[in-house]
Parts: structure tokens; sequence; C-alpha cells
């Protein structure tokens, strides 16, 4: 019986989550000291493929006939791999969300999101996720013999473990049931998701003009822009920016919230992050209670201030 | 056109979570609403059925507690409802209990939320196309119906994505479905309706589940926000570079 890690890529490379959710089956297949194979799909080429080698897959399959709808096919693709599997692990991304729970009813495997950690118990499977928004940490224990893990992004170490790798070619004959007629890809560099730093304002900012300033501080520190949920209502901001509940969920290792007030809604998104910085004209602004650090001050003057600092260093 | 829209009921976002002595969630003194991802499938359903005509069916596992959000859902614009007696300990239990009741009847349509605020889980609806063999569209944003099926857009990780699918189908829906000012807040006249809309109750067995909760605890406290006195930049970034390490 083997772990297998679903190794997800983007533009025909791993993601940076990808090399979490390896680094932890590997974990994980040690701790059960059984062997680590992953599987992916696409167009993705060989010197690609290897770099999971780097981090501890043995073998990869590669699922070719791609159809980019994903979910029903890839899924059949899996359950047909000639492997006998018992834990199954993803990062857990958009894609995890269409293959894991279709996994779980083919394989009659208990499935788990947004685990936090590597199981405290092997047999059988205890395990701490996120729950109500990371208002609670979750313990639970899965009754089914096979079990599919969904890793939280930004959660889990990455770590080298040389490991010479197997590439194998498999036919996907399964049917798609939907078309995807075009992609459209977001214009930021970085994928909020997966960002280790992100720069986030409000309505502090008085208006979309005053994001240049937002932008060349996340260019500076390599990380991506996010908003508020009234910044993107206005349209001030595209909706993909929009950080909190109704919007993307995400915990990078610096959240610099600028200009918001910290409402409930937004912090349920954010309060994963390791560590928070609120800059803000209100001292009594919410954000500072779940920040670690504060600045209380007028973000124009601020930001103007912190960028030239920044901008210094570098040079 | 029947529209299935599967509800849940959560607690409200600004609720202080708290568990008992026994590491379960203690729901008292907890304000339920509809889970939001849910709202804006609803506020959905009713555009279509203003569109093209239909009935709306919310479909709701949970005890008699969960029936004021079920009556607020008959408010805000549904026909019917059916509360699924259970209290399911995972996704699979809850998307199986749905299925097998949908397995019965007649749907076009099924809209549900991308998640729950509450478990988190990010599965049922999923679970729920594998189950009933139909298309599943994620994360959906955007969805039109046609002669022949449907159009719609669900976002990924890095863009969005353009789909043709056939009837019946799932999506998991989120803002975009609606905007967020286009969410109905109930009428009087639609409160007063809501009391006479069929809920009809339906008796089940708990089905078998694959995860139990052992635990639940609050995650540890953050300390103290260090506030950074006259707007030094210098020591903001001194900070976040020695003592955090995160630049």
């Amino acid at each position: 019986m083997s772990v297998l890690v679903y190794t997800e890529n983007w533009n025909s490379k791993f993601r940076k989550s990808t090399f979490e959710a390896i680094t932890y089956a590997f974990d994980l297949s040690k701790m059960l000291n059984t062997n680590l194979i992953a599987c992916t799909s696409g167009n993705i080429d060989e010197e690609e493929l290897k770099k999971a080698g780097k981090y501890g897959v043995s073998k990869i399959y590669l699922i070719n006939e791609f159809k980019k709808a994903q979910g029903k096919e890839i899924s059949e693709a899996i359950v047909n791999l000639p492997e006998e599997i018992s834990h199954i692990i993803f990062s857990h991304t958009y894609t995890a969300k269409v293959l894991a729970p279709r996994l779980s009813i083919k394989l009659n495997a208990g499935l788990v999101s947004n685990v936090i950690g590597l199981p405290e118990e092997n047999h059988p499977i205890t395990v701490k996720r996120n729950a109500f928004s990371s208002k609670a940490i979750e313990t639970v224990v899965l009754n089914s013999d096979k079990s599919i893990l969904c890793i939280s992004p930004n959660s889990f170490r990455v770590e080298e473990n040389p490991t010479t790798i197997e590439i194998e070619s498999v036919v996907n004959n399964s049917e798609s049931n939907i078309t995807v007629n075009n992609q459209e890809k977001t214009s930021g560099k970085i994928s909020l998701s997966e960002a280790d730093i992100i720069v986030s304002a409000g309505r502090g900012l008085k208006g979309p003009e005053n994001w240049t300033m937002i932008e060349e501080l996340a260019d500076v520190l390599g990380a991506a822009t996010a908003c508020s949920k009234p910044v993107s209502d206005i349209g001030w901001r595209p909706h993909s920016e929009h950080v909190g509940q109704t919007g993307i969920t995400v915990a990078p290792n610096l959240y610099i919230a600028i200009g918001i007030s910290g409402a409930i809604q937004h912090l349920a998104g954010v309060n994963s992050s390791k560590t928070i910085v609120a800059i803000n004209t209100d001292p009594e602004a919410p954000f500072f209670k779940a920040a670690d650090y504060g600045i209380v001050g007028d973000a124009f003057k601020v930001i103007p201030e912190l960028l030239n600092e920044l901008k210094k260093q570098i040079k | 056109m029947n529209i299935i829209v599967c509800i849940s009921s959560v607690p409200d976002t600004t609720s202080k979570i708290k568990f008992n002595e026994n590491s379960e969630f203690d729901s008292n003194g907890i304000q339920f609403i509809i889970n939001p991802y849910d709202e804006f499938g609803l506020t959905k359903a009713v555009k279509i059925k203003a569109q093209v005509g239909g009935t709306i069916t919310v479909v709701s596992v949970g005890d008699i507690s969960s029936e004021p959000v079920i009556r607020k859902s008959l408010a805000i614009g549904a026909d019917k409802a059916i509360r699924i007696n259970a209290n399911p300990k995972d996704s699979f239990e809850t998307a199986n209990l749905i299925s097998n009741y949908l397995k019965n009847i007649e749907y076009d349509i099924i809209i549900a939320g991308r998640e729950s605020i509450d478990y988190n889980g990010s599965a049922v609806p999923c679970m729920i196309a594998e189950i009933l063999d139909i298309p599943f569209i994620n994360a959906c944003v955007g969805l039109e119906l046609n002669n022949t099926g449907a159009e719609l857009v669900r976002e990924i990780d890095g863009g969005k994505e353009f789909i043709s699918s056939s009837l019946p189908l799932i999506i998991g829906g989120q803002k975009g479905l609606v905007e967020e000012s286009e969410l109905l807040i109930p009428n009087m006249r639609g409160i007063m309706q809501s009391r006479t809309k069929p809920l009809e109750i339906i008796d089940t067995e708990n089905l078998v589940n694959r995860i139990k909760t052992t635990n639940l605890e609050n995650p540890p406290s953050k300390k103290e926000c260090k506030l950074v006195e006259g707007e030094n930049v210098k020591e903001l970034i001194a900070l976040l570079q020695n003592e955090a390490k995160v630049i």
C-alpha cells in the first residue's frame, strides 16, 4: 500500500503548495514505512516531473489526454492507476476540491480538508484541521481503511529528500462531462493563496488611483496584492483580490493590512497568517487586536516612507 | 425548471465560537444564519425563477433548531423546503442524505454553496455530483441557462474558466453568482407567506460516516500587538527582519 500525492501544476510547473504536499506525503510515507508515488496531469516536461523526485517521490504517473475539466476524468484516471493506494495527499486548492471528494466516494476513503499537521496517530488516522473559519482547531479520527488528506496551503514546510524517480505515462480514456471553453488568467504575478507575503488595502486608501503605492510595496517585497470586501464591492479592485469570508482565505507568512479596519468577516480569511501588520489611522481599529505589529498612522505618509526605506536597504 | 438549493444553518460570523467540557461546539447564545455562500445561491435561484419560471426547493440537513433559517429561505423566495432530520457527523454522511432524497425527485439544477463557514469542508457538493453522476462546477461565479444547458464561470487558482455543461448539474456557488448588493432581505409579505409554505420533514436514520470529531479547541491566543510609535518605519522593518523573520 502506497501513499499517493497529487502533484498539481499550473502553466506546466509544479506549484509551491505542490512541494508542501510532497513533503507532507514523504513524512507520512516514512511514518507508515511505505513508498511515495505521485500523479499529475497535463503538458509537463520531464525536467519538471523530475523535481518531484528531489522532494522524495519514487514514481510519478503523468496522465495524458488531459482535458481541462479535471474533476470527473482525472479522479477516474487516479482510481485506475496500477497501484494499491492507502493514503492520498493534496494541497487544498480549487483543483483538490473537485478531485478529493470524488475520490473519497469512489474509494470509500475518509476525507479531511484544511489539515494543518501530520497525523498524531496512524491507526486510525488522527489529525488536526482548521474549522469555523480558523476560529477553531478540530481533531478528527478516521474510521475508514483509506484516507484522503488535503493540506492547507502555507501550513507545511518544504524540504528536499532526493530520491531516484521513475516516470510513467498513462493514457486517460475517461470522458469529461463539462467543456472548458476558455481560461482567463489573473494579471497578478503571484497567486494569493500561495503568496508568502500579502500587501492588502482597504477603504482607508480613499480611491483606486491610490493603489500604485500598494502595488509598488508588493513589488519591493515580492508580495501579492489583496483588498477588503468593500473595496471589491465598489469595484476599486477585482473580486479575485477580495480576502475574507465570501472571498479567499489566505495564510501567508506576512500579511500587511493597510487602511482596513478589521471586520470579523475579513479576519476570518486572514487569521491563519503567521505574522500580521496593521497600519491604520484609527487606534481603535479591531485589526490591532488581531495583529502582531501595528502602526497608528496615515497610510499616505507611512507607505511612501516604508517604500523608501525598503528600497534603500535593497540597494 | 426544478431548482434545488442546499442550505446549511451556521453560526453567525460575528459569533464567538466556544466549546463545552466535552469539547463539543456550544451553541448557547449563538445566532444562526443561512450559510453566506448558500445565500448567494438562493438569491440566484430566485432570479432564475423570475426569468424562466419553475419551483425552488430548499433542502437542508439538520435538527429542529435549523428551522428558523429554513423559514427565512422560504421568506426570501423558495417555494418549499425539505428538512432531512439528522445530525450528520461528516461531509460524507451529509452528501449521502441529500443524494438519497434527490434520487427520488426531478431536478434540473442543484445550487449549493462552495463551503460552509462552520466546518469549512468544501466537499458536500462535489460528493453529491459523484454520487448522482452529474457535472459539478465549483467556486461558481457565473451561471446562465440556455436551450441546451448552462454556461458557467468558475474561479480556479490563478484565474477563471468559462464552461459549458448539460443539465442536470450541481454548483458550489459563491459571491459573483449574484453581487452582495443583490442579496434579498425578506419583506413582510415574504415572511407571512413563509409561515404557510410547505416544510416537509424527512425522518431518516443516521448513515455511515467516516470521520469523528474528538476534540474542538480555540487556536492559541495571539500575543498583544506591538505598536511601533511615531510612525517609525525603520523600527517596523527591523522587527519584521529580526524578530518575526518574515522579510
